[in-house]
């Protein structure tokens, strides 16, 4: 008994005011409305949650981690991007 | 134990228990059964809100009329007679598109019950009406999704959906009937009288009926009786599996 | 949650990697990285991951059966919603679950066939039935308290999805073991009827539960695979010993018995020492030959049967609204 399979979704939420929405899981549904529904039953059962993202798992476009030295390493290296980088004469004080 | 209360608001409110302790059992068979993962865990959802929903108007019906008694005792230790819901609720679960179309039903029907109930002239009750019609309204919308999607689907969920709103509809007239409980608790301005729903259920049934590409079955005289205590032979059945534990160990504490 | 110790890795199929990346793979395992679904991996970690994963998915998804037996019959209003919500979280557990085996590749219909068709396995405690109300605290109790022991561990798994569907099962799941247990307390503290109760669910659930351990480490001849990969991070007998030595007590604390006439402190380790494991019987629950192994399938496969209209309308739904959206457009 082998069906087509049920487009899987990816279930973001945001649990309070002011914070972004964060990944939680993914579930199966047929369409949005269904997937939003389903994720509200089974992502939101403890009253943790304001608002709720569905998105296609087939909607999302990753890195590959095998280029990561290539798309990320660059940046470790630039560290005047950091505040800690610049001394501040003591007498300034904090800044 | 007298099992008829005399109190006619701690009466009225042992019906709306009564009615959402009778479908949330037939929610809970559904465990294990459902059409995916997703929707077992959706319906027991609704069972959950149900069972809440009980308990609250059998705890306020309870304090009304002396608190002689406990959401037990009306659970779980009275008879058929004393159970007054309407008779869909009982109704057996049938395939995923008769409990949607009974559900919808139900929730067509408690929705605008419980918004006007919020302006009860008992502030409990009301407090009691206002977390419940959130509820029903979602379910309302759940219900009404999968019953446009069933409507809408294919030939055969189509067939299914439509035979169950007309094998459902003759116990819809019950609902918006009113008798003399119904029509006293309103007149005090404790309660709602059921007959001042119908449009707001009609709206809501409508327009999922009209997506779901479904016919609304003709205006049936209608089965009656639950109200009064005159039930399907469903309830018993019920209620054998719901009471058995309280009935065979009447000593026990649980 | 109802991880079982049957996991096993087979050492040779490893061996056909090339040896670089697989090197480069246990560095960062040794290193306490999580190993990410776009990551390389071993093929043999994959399948290790997806049968774990996916036994624990469907022992989730077969547990609602047992304990659903008594939802219909709970004896107050306040005792159903608490069994029906822990059977929901069963059923939301075993779909996180799903997805997290979902992420290595394989669809959650794949892993049902092998359910359904027998192929698959899940933890053979859920083959016992459950005969009296006190097997729902006896299974929260036992059956949950086990499974703790088990999962809590697996939340700092190798593999990323399936350490984050831990975290969040073991956090919803922090109520079941004491709902059990306060139904426990209830009956034990109730009439003799419930007593004895009682005492015949733990005398039941007893070896079953110690046996969801799995087999001695002795006998469990490929965990250490696993053990190398961080899939698995303690052995059965540890965990087990560790299961004992909390629940005995507790057994104490009701009045029961546990029903094990070898069982005894050891003064000298200052663990609890238990008689022998029929593992005989194990062996044929998990072979198939469970006292329920086939009503649990066949509830499962009717289920998913009565079901099958249902997708297919919805499917027929979202392909009509598709199409309609592409023509408006």
């Amino acid at each position: 008994m082998t069906e087509t399979a049920t487009p899987l979704w990816e279930v973001f939420v945001r649990p309070r005011n002011g914070l972004a929405h964060r990944h939680v899981g993914s579930l199966h549904a047929h369409d949005a409305m269904m997937a939003l529904q389903a994720a509200r039953d089974v992502y939101t059962r403890r009253g943790e949650t304001l608002s709720i993202w569905v998105v296609p798992s087939s909607a999302i476009v990753a890195s590959d981690p095998a280029e990561k030295d290539m798309m990320f390493e660059p940046t470790a290296t630039k560290i005047y991007r950091h505040p800690t980088f610049y001394d501040v004469p003591d007498d300034v004080g904090h800044m | 134990m007298s099992f008829a209360s005399c109190d006619p608001r701690a009466a009225w409110l042992m019906r709306l228990g009564d009615t959402t302790l009778v479908l949330g059992h037939r929610m809970t068979e559904w465990l294990s059964r459902a059409p995916t993962l997703e929707e077992d865990i959706a319906l027991a959802n609704l069972g959950l809100d149900l069972i809440g929903q009980t308990r609250l108007f059998y705890t306020r019906a309870c304090e009304l009329e002396g608190g002689a008694r406990d959401e037990t005792d009306l659970a779980y230790r009275r008879a058929e007679p004393d159970y007054r819901n309407p008779l869909l609720v009982e109704q057996p679960n049938g395939n995923f598109a008769d409990t949607m179309a009974r559900h919808l039903i139900f929730a067509g029907f408690a929705t605008p019950l419980y918004q006007r109930l919020a302006a009860s002239c008992d502030a409990e009750t009301a407090g009691i009406a206002t977390r419940s019609a959130r509820e029903t309204t979602y379910h309302l919308r759940h219900a009404g999704e999968w019953m446009i999607r069933l409507g809408d689907g294919t030939d055969e969920s189509h067939e299914r959906a439509q035979a169950a709103l007309d094998d459902l509809w003759p116990y819809v007239p019950e609902l918006f009937e009113a008798d003399d409980l119904d029509r006293a608790v309103a007149a005090s301005g404790f309660g709602v009288d059921p007959s001042t729903l119908r449009d707001d259920f009609d709206a809501a049934v409508d327009d999922v009926l009209a997506r779901a590409r479904l016919a609304k079955p003709a205006e049936p005289r209608g089965q009656r009786g639950g109200k009064a205590g005159r039930h399907s032979e469903h309830l018993g059945h019920i209620l054998a599996e719901l009471q058995y534990l309280q009935r065979a160990y009447p000593d026990a504490r649980w | 949650m109802y991880a079982q110790g049957l996991n096993s890795t087979d050492p040779a199929a490893v061996e056909a990697e090339d040896p670089d990346r697989l090197a480069a793979f246990q560095a960062r395992i040794d290193a306490e990285e999580k190993i990410e679904p776009n990551d390389w991996m071993p093929a043999q970690y994959r399948r290790t991951l997806v049968r774990q994963i996916s036994q624990h998915a469907h022992s989730e998804v077969i547990g609602m059966q047992p304990e659903g037996n008594w939802v219909t019959r709970a004896p107050t209003l306040a005792r159903k919603a608490q069994l029906l919500a822990k059977i929901q979280d069963e059923a939301g557990h075993g779909l996180y679950l799903y997805s997290a085996a979902e992420t290595l590749g394989v669809t959650r219909e794949a892993l049902y066939d092998q359910l359904l068709s027998g192929r698959a396995k899940y933890s053979s405690i859920f083959n016992y039935p459950t005969l009296n109300y006190a097997d729902m605290g006896a299974i929260g109790w036992l059956v949950d308290g086990a499974a703790i022991m088990n999962q809590i561990p697996l939340c700092r798994c190798s593999y990323g999805p399936y350490a984050r569907a831990m975290i969040l099962v073991c956090k919803e799941e922090s109520f079941h073991q004491r709902q059990g247990y306060a139904i426990m307390v209830a009956m034990c503290r109730g009439s003799a009827e419930q007593r004895a109760m009682a005492q015949d669910a733990l005398n039941r659930f007893w070896q079953p539960s110690i046996m969801m351990f799995g087999p001695h480490d002795s006998n469990s001849t490929h965990s250490e695979l696993s053990m190398k990969w961080k899939i698995k991070r303690f052995t059965n007998d540890g965990l087990r010993r560790k299961f004992i030595d909390a629940t005995v007590p507790q057994a104490h604390s009701l009045g029961l018995t546990i029903p094990d006439p070898d069982l005894r402190f050891n003064e000298a380790t200052g663990h609890w020492e238990h008689g022998a494991i029929d593992w005989d019987e194990f062996a044929r629950v998990l072979g198939g030959d469970g006292p329920c192994n086939r009503q649990r399938l066949k509830h499962r496969r009717a289920a998913e049967a009565e079901g099958a209209w249902v997708r297919e309308a919805a499917a027929a739904y979202a392909a009509k609204r598709r199409g309609a959206n592409e023509r408006a457009a």
